[in-house]
């Protein structure tokens, strides 16, 4: 299945902004982090498709996964 | 800060300077004291602009000591943009300043009866008030280099541009910066269009000479001090990425999250957010000879702002903030950063909320007045404001009264003050806190965006009703009595976090009076400062439809979640029913 990642702030330092992967069914978001040596303390904000979701959920085909440090404004 | 200045300028014979001790308001600091002044001084039903109204500035209670963070000033009037109470926060030197030069308060009351336009002067000698009609209509930039070379360098200056001598609705208090540039802006609700009304264009503060305040237990004091930076340098969001990359690092993660309002509140997603990012904007600030990291005041160790040059790599203005670059930016389909800047710039120069002069482009826009991304034209309708022609008249008087005037449908208010940088359907929390708030449509009242978006004190679903009115509720306690500390409210990232951080806060205030305050003292202060507000909007003739969101974002779904607010409106009366 196919996965679009994005990364914002530091996150993509050293990494991508906006990348299309080719991953195996069953993959978790926990794989993806894996992936890109990005620590779950890090990854402190994670959508899928706009939606908050922890790293433990499932992706499906087509799923937009965006990955956040921790940060704040306002 | 034992004593409170009050200036009548409306007394015959010219402006009454009278200097009394604190009296009743003892104890009282920022948010919480001008709240109290209003309350109790002026009549909730008086016409904001009339010599009843009164324009209350008052540093925080930890202004003017070595804290960190503590420089934040507040204002407070009756609001022309409102109706209501106000309390427009701000930073830059000037709370510093003052608090150092003994006042809790600064008082303007009156109105003079010519047009004559005023500069006050306060130093250790004293209150100097003179009439200077050489000031009159100057943009807050050219005021300030006037002041400059009148009064030297070490000065900090308060100021209103030609928007608050036409007491424009949206006009703002500016106060300048560690560079002494007009960047900082008390800017919500119409504050200068009140300092205008009483014809002062500048107070010029100046505290040469006089020492740091002292605490009553200096080396508790000194010790609370350090845990309490300690903790905001430790924190990811105080100690990184605010400093990083300014509060704009937000445009990315709304616009993700679904709940970044374009063109209009039309859709929640703007194609143009990574080109007008906080990330994007670092960049180009260090490229441009700029800075990404800049303090507001001195004693402020987060430095969320920065310094924007132009691409010549001259001074534009500072770091635009994120509900600046959303207002002028997603806001009205604009995509470009200096566009964007030069705004920011006019805004700041002409002395208007950068708010509620972007929400008011946007509607503007939709009224056909110009197209959705056309930069130009939305520099050139500030200008008009700038101009006080009668079409940047009516900008001037905020979304609200442009939207009526141009016969829009869909504008985004609440008790007339326009909607940040979140839409209220995607990101529930904040719709409560916009319908709720005792100064109409504001983030900084009850800031739902950390627990729904950023998951800071928890984590609140976005886009459930559920959970939002008793995290609304909290937030709005605790931010009321944030604000009266004359802390930045960005401490709050810290302190919902580390509780070790939140009791810092509890000792510098308690080594600092000699007092024993505990959390709960906290939430009572807090819940105290919203009663008084919510009481004087009561007299002034607010109800609870007062408290409501515009219908269309009950009835329209915004895209892509396509939900409406959904919070219901007996929910929204419970936020203040402790
Ligand atoms: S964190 Fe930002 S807004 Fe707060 S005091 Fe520092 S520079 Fe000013």
């Amino acid at each position: 299945m196919q996965i679009t990642i994005k990364l914002f702030a530091m996150l993509k330092n050293g990494r991508f902004d906006s990348a299309q992967r080719e991953c195996p069914d069953n993959t978790t978001i926990q794989d993806i982090l894996n992936g890109l040596a990005i620590p779950v303390s890090e990854a402190a904000i994670i959508f899928v498709n706009g939606r908050h979701a922890n790293p433990e959920d499932d992706l499906h085909h087509a799923d937009t996964v965006s990955i956040f440090p921790p940060i704040g404004g306002g | 800060m034992d004593k409170i200045l009050r200036i009548d300028m409306g007394a015959d014979g010219g402006p009454k300077i009278t200097e009394t001790p604190l009296g009743d308001y003892a104890g009282l600091g920022g948010r919480a004291m001008t709240t109290t002044v209003v309350s109790r001084e002026v009549p909730p039903l008086c016409h904001p602009l009339s010599a009843e109204n009164k324009l209350v500035i008052a540093p925080g209670l930890l202004s003017g000591t070595i804290a960190a963070m503590s420089g934040r000033l507040s204002v407070g009037c009756k609001s022309p943009l409102t109706g209501g109470i106000k309390e427009s926060n701000s930073g830059g030197q000037a709370a510093q300043v003052l608090a150092r030069l003994g006042y809790a308060a600064i008082i303007l009351e009156g109105k003079p009866k010519t047009d004559d336009i005023y500069k006050i002067l306060i130093d250790k000698n004293g209150v100097k008030i003179v009439i200077d009609n050489s000031l009159k209509m100057l943009p807050n930039y050219d005021l300030v280099t006037k002041i400059r070379s009148e009064f030297g360098d070490k000065i900090a200056c308060m100021s209103i541009g030609p928007a608050g001598e036409m007491m424009m609705n949206i006009a703002s208090i500016a106060c300048t910066d560690m560079e002494l540039r007009p960047t900082r802006h008390a800017g919500r609700g119409g504050v200068g269009a009140v300092m205008g009304s009483k014809r002062v264009k500048a107070i010029v503060l100046d505290d040469s000479g006089m020492p740091m305040r002292t605490p009553k237990d200096p080396v508790k004091f000194k010790a609370a001090n350090k845990v309490f930076t300690e903790g905001l340098l430790k924190h990811p969001v105080t100690g990184q990425a605010l400093p990083a990359y300014g509060t704009n690092v937000l445009t990315n993660i709304l616009n993700e999250a679904g709940g970044y309002p374009t063109n209009n509140f039309k859709e929640g997603r703007f194609a143009g957010a990574a080109k007008i990012s906080g990330e994007a904007q670092a960049e180009l600030e260090v490229k441009r000879g700029g800075l990404a990291t800049h303090g507001c005041h001195r004693g402020c160790v987060i430095r969320c702002s920065g310094i924007y040059n132009d691409k010549d790599g001259h001074f534009l203005s500072k770091q635009p903030e994120y509900e600046t670059v959303w207002s002028h930016g997603g806001h009205c389909g604009i995509d470009d950063l200096d566009s964007i800047a030069m705004l920011d710039f006019l805004d700041d120069n002409y002395g208007v909320d950068t708010i509620e002069m972007g929400v008011t482009i946007g509607v503007a826009m939709d009224a056909g007045l110009a197209k959705f991304g056309d930069a130009e034209a939305a520099i050139n309708l500030v200008k008009e404001v700038g101009k006080g022609s009668p079409l940047g008249r009516i900008l001037g008087s905020g979304a609200g009264v442009t939207g009526r005037v141009y016969g829009v449908e869909r504008v985004p208010v609440v008790k007339n003050q326009a909607m940040p940088a979140y839409d209220p359907r995607a990101v529930k929390g904040i719709g409560v806190t916009y319908a709720t708030s005792t100064m109409g449509a504001d983030h900084t009242a009850g800031y739902c965006i950390a627990t729904n978006i950023l998951k800071v004190g928890g984590f609140v679903d976005p886009l459930k009703p559920e959970g939002q009115i008793e995290l609304s509720r909290n937030l709005q306690i605790a931010t009321a009595a944030i604000d009266s500390t004359g802390m930045c409210l960005f401490i709050a990232f810290a302190i919902l976090d580390q509780p070790e951080t939140f009791q810092a806060l509890l000792d510098l205030l308690n080594s600092f009076y000699g007092l024993s305050l505990t959390g709960d003292s906290v939430v009572e202060l807090g819940k105290k400062v919203l009663s008084t507000e919510r009481d004087f909007n009561t007299r002034a003739g607010f109800t609870a439809m007062h408290d409501r969101l515009p219908r269309y974002f009950s009835t329209e779904p915004v895209a892509p979640h396509n939900v409406t607010f959904g919070v219901k409106d007996e929910d929204l009366d419970k936020v203040f029913a402790w």
